[in-house]
C-alpha cells in the first residue's frame, strides 16, 4: 500500500475556480514523486491540500496517509500529524521563515510543538540538524536570523526544520526554483542525500524538468488541475504516451543533441 | 548597539536645535512687541526701553537667540534677575520662571497621558485583534463601527458630554480637579477617569484599525503558513508568528502619540479644566505670554523627539534586521 494515495481530489475555491479535478497521485514510501505542470497546474494547491493547509477551499476525494483518511480527520489530529509524520518545504524561504526568530529557535520550534523536550534539548537538536544540512559554523550560526544568511542556506535550513521530526513524507513545493542554478544543485544533492540515509519519502513539486530527472523515482504531470501522464520517470521521459507530456519535455534545452532555432512552447491539447 | 543609540541621540539634538532656531524666529518676527507684552497695559515709553534692553531686545536676533540656547543649557540674569537652568524665560503674566510653570503643570499631563495610553492600547489593540480574527462576523463589525464613532468624535464634545451626563446629571464622579496621587488615590482616580475616557475612545479608534489591519495582513504571510505546517498549536501561530510583527507599526505610532500626549494635552485639559502643560499652554495663547508659548512648544517638540529615539530603540529591540543598520 502507498504511503500517500490521493483519489478523485478535487479543490474548489470560493472564486469559482477549480483548481485540481479529480487528481490521483501515489507516493510509495522511501520515493520520490514528481509531480510536474507549468505554472497554474494544481501543483501548489494538491501540496497544501494533502497537508490540510488550505484555508476558505472546498476540498473533495480522498487523501489517504499511512491508511488514514485525512479528510476526514479533525484539526487537532492533522496538526499532530503537520510536522512529524508529514513536514513541508516551500519555495521561498526568506518569506517562510519568520524574521524575527533566529533560525534555530524556529528549528526548535517544530521539535517542540511534538514532543517533550527542553528548550535547551531542542536548541541542541536544532544544532545537529544545521550540521546535517550543511551549515558551516552550526554552532554560532545557530543563533543568526534568517537574513543573515544566503538564499541556498535559508533553504537549508527550511529543509532542516522539515526534517527535524524525521517525517514519513517530505512535500517539497519548488525547493529550489527561488535559488540560483549553482546553490539549485547544493540543495538537491542534500535532498538526494537526506532521502538515501533517511529514507523518507518526498512529494517534488517542480515545473523544472532537470530537477524531476535528477531526483525523482516516478513523475506526475499535471495540467489544468488534472492528471495528465504518469509512471516512472524513464518510462515518461522516454516514451511519453500524451502529446501534452510530450510538448513539455520539448520545451527543455537541451545540451546533447542538435540545438533547435527556437525552443518549442507547449501547445495546450 | 551602542553605536546606533548614540546615532539616535546626536540626531534628536540636532532636530531639537532646529525646532528651537525655528519657533525663536516665529516668535520673535511676529509683530506683537514682547517689550510691551512684558510691561503691561498703560506704559511709559522710558519703561518699554528698559525693558527693551532687559530682555536684550536690542540685539539681533542672532545674538538673542544664542543667549536664548545659553539660558537653557547654562542659565543666565536678565539685569539684575537671575534665570537659573534650564532658563527659558519669565512668564510674562505671572513673573514665574517658565520652566517651574511647565515642571509644576508636568504631574497633571503625565497622569493624563499614562492612564489614557494604558487604556487605549488595551482597548484598542483587543478590538483590532477580535476583530481580525473573527473578520467578516459581528464581532468585527461591532469594533469597526465603534472605532469609527471613536475617531469621529471630536474631543471637545465628548468631554462636555461625559461631564454634564456623569457629573451634573448622575452626580456619579465629582468635577475633574487637580489631585496628587500620593495625596489622595481614590480622589485622583475619580479626577482623572474621564479625561482618560474621553482621550482613550479617540485614540483606541485608531489603534483597533491599525492593529485589524495589520494582523489581517501577517496571518496572510509565508511564514505563517510555514508555522502551520509545523504543526504548532494555533494558539502559537498567532501569537508567536502572527500578533508580534503586527505589533511593530502599533509601537512606532504609540511612541509619537505617548510624546505628543506628554507635552499636553490641550483640548482635554481646557474643557475639564485641569491645570496641565495643555492648559498652560492654552492660557498662554490668550494672554499672548510669548516665553510661555515658546517654553511649552520646545518642552512638547522635546518629549515628541525623545518618544521617537525610544521608538527607534524599541524597534531594534523587536526586529533583529534593524540592528544591523
Amino acid at each position: 500500500m502507498s504511503l500517500l494515495s490521493v483519489r478523485g481530489l478535487t479543490v474548489d475555491f470560493p472564486s469559482g475556480v477549480r483548481a485540481v479535478d479529480g487528481l490521483d497521485l501515489d507516493v510509495e514510501a522511501g520515493r520520490v514523486l514528481g509531480v510536474v505542470g507549468e505554472s497554474g497546474s494544481g501543483k501548489s494547491v494538491t501540496s497544501l491540500a494533502v497537508l490540510g493547509l488550505l484555508r476558505n477551499a472546498r476540498v473533495s476525494g480522498e487523501i489517504r496517509f499511512a491508511g488514514q483518511d485525512l479528510l476526514s480527520l479533525g484539526p487537532k489530529a492533522m496538526r499532530a500529524l503537520r510536522g512529524d509524520r508529514m513536514a513541508m518545504v516551500f519555495q521561498d524561504p526568506l518569506s517562510c521563515l519568520n524574521p524575527y526568530y533566529p533560525v534555530a529557535f524556529q528549528i526548535a520550534e517544530a521539535y517542540r510543538a511534538h514532543r517533550r523536550a527542553s528548550r535547551k534539548a531542542a536548541h541542541a537538536l536544532a544544532v545537529s540538524m544545521l550540521e546535517r544540512v550543511g551549515i558551516p559554523e552550526a554552532r554560532r550560526r545557530a543563533r543568526s536570523y534568517p537574513h543573515e544568511f544566503s538564499g541556498g542556506m535559508r533553504q537549508r535550513v527550511m529543509i532542516a526544520m522539515a526534517l527535524c521530526l524525521e517525517p514519513d513524507l517530505l512535500v517539497a513545493d519548488e525547493p529550489t526554483t527561488a535559488l540560483d542554478v549553482t546553490v539549485q544543485a547544493q540543495v538537491l544533492d542534500l535532498l538526494r542525500d537526506l532521502r538515501e540515509r533517511s529514507g523518507t519519502a518526498i512529494m517534488l513539486i517542480t515545473h523544472d524538468m532537470g530537477v524531476v530527472a535528477g531526483l525523482a523515482d516516478d513523475v506526475v504531470v499535471m495540467h489544468g488541475g488534472k492528471r495528465v501522464e504518469a509512471g516512472p520517470v524513464r518510462e515518461v521521459f522516454h516514451s511519453p504516451v500524451t502529446a501534452y507530456t510530450r510538448g513539455l519535455l520539448d520545451c527543455v534545452p537541451r545540451v546533447d543533441g542538435p540545438l533547435p532555432h527556437r525552443l518549442p512552447t507547449v501547445e495546450v491539447p | 548597539m551602542i553605536l546606533y543609540t548614540a546615532r539616535r541621540l546626536v540626531g534628536a539634538a540636532g532636530i531639537l536645535l532646529v525646532i528651537c532656531a525655528l519657533t525663536f524666529a516665529v516668535f520673535y518676527l511676529m509683530p506683537a512687541d514682547p517689550a510691551q507684552g512684558a510691561c503691561g497695559k498703560a506704559c511709559s515709553p522710558e519703561r518699554i526701553a528698559q525693558i527693551r534692553a532687559t530682555l536684550g531686545l536690542d540685539q539681533p536676533l542672532p545674538t538673542q537667540f544664542a543667549a536664548y540656547l545659553g539660558g537653557i543649557v547654562a542659565g543666565r540674569t536678565y539685569g539684575s534677575l537671575e534665570c537659573g537652568f534650564p532658563c527659558l524665560g519669565f512668564s510674562f503674566q505671572t513673573n514665574q520662571p517658565v520652566w517651574d510653570a511647565l515642571t509644576s503643570r508636568l504631574p497633571t499631563s503625565v497622569s493624563i497621558a499614562a492612564g489614557a495610553a494604558l487604556l487605549w492600547l488595551l482597548v484598542g489593540c483587543t478590538a483590532g485583534v477580535v476583530a481580525a480574527l473573527r473578520r467578516g462576523t459581528v464581532w468585527d463589525r461591532a469594533a469597526m463601527i465603534a472605532a469609527l464613532g471613536g475617531v469621529s468624535l471630536p474631543i471637545y464634545l465628548t468631554a462636555l458630554l461625559s461631564q454634564y451626563v456623569l457629573v451634573v446629571q448622575l452626580g456619579w464622579l465629582p468635577y475633574p480637579r487637580e489631585v496628587a496621587l500620593t495625596d489622595d488615590p481614590v480622589g485622583w482616580f475619580q479626577s482623572m477617569l474621564m479625561p482618560w475616557c474621553t482621550l482613550a475612545m479617540l485614540y483606541a479608534g485608531v489603534y483597533a484599525r491599525i492593529t485589524r489591519s495589520e494582523v489581517l495582513e501577517n496571518l496572510g504571510r509565508d511564514y505563517v503558513r510555514t508555522a502551520r505546517a509545523k504543526g504548532l498549536p494555533e494558539v502559537t501561530v498567532l501569537r508567536r508568528h502572527a500578533l508580534r510583527p503586527a505589533l511593530m507599526p502599533v509601537v512606532t505610532i504609540f511612541g509619537m502619540d505617548l510624546g505628543a500626549l506628554l507635552g499636553g494635552a490641550l483640548i482635554t485639559e481646557s474643557v475639564y479644566g485641569l491645570p496641565g502643560v495643555g492648559k498652560l499652554a492654552a492660557d498662554a495663547i490668550n494672554s499672548a505670554d510669548q516665553p510661555v508659548i515658546l517654553g511649552v512648544t520646545l518642552f512638547a517638540a522635546a518629549f515628541v523627539v525623545l518618544a521617537n529615539v525610544a521608538v527607534d530603540l524599541v524597534y531594534a529591540l523587536l526586529d533583529p534586521r534593524v540592528r544591523t543598520v
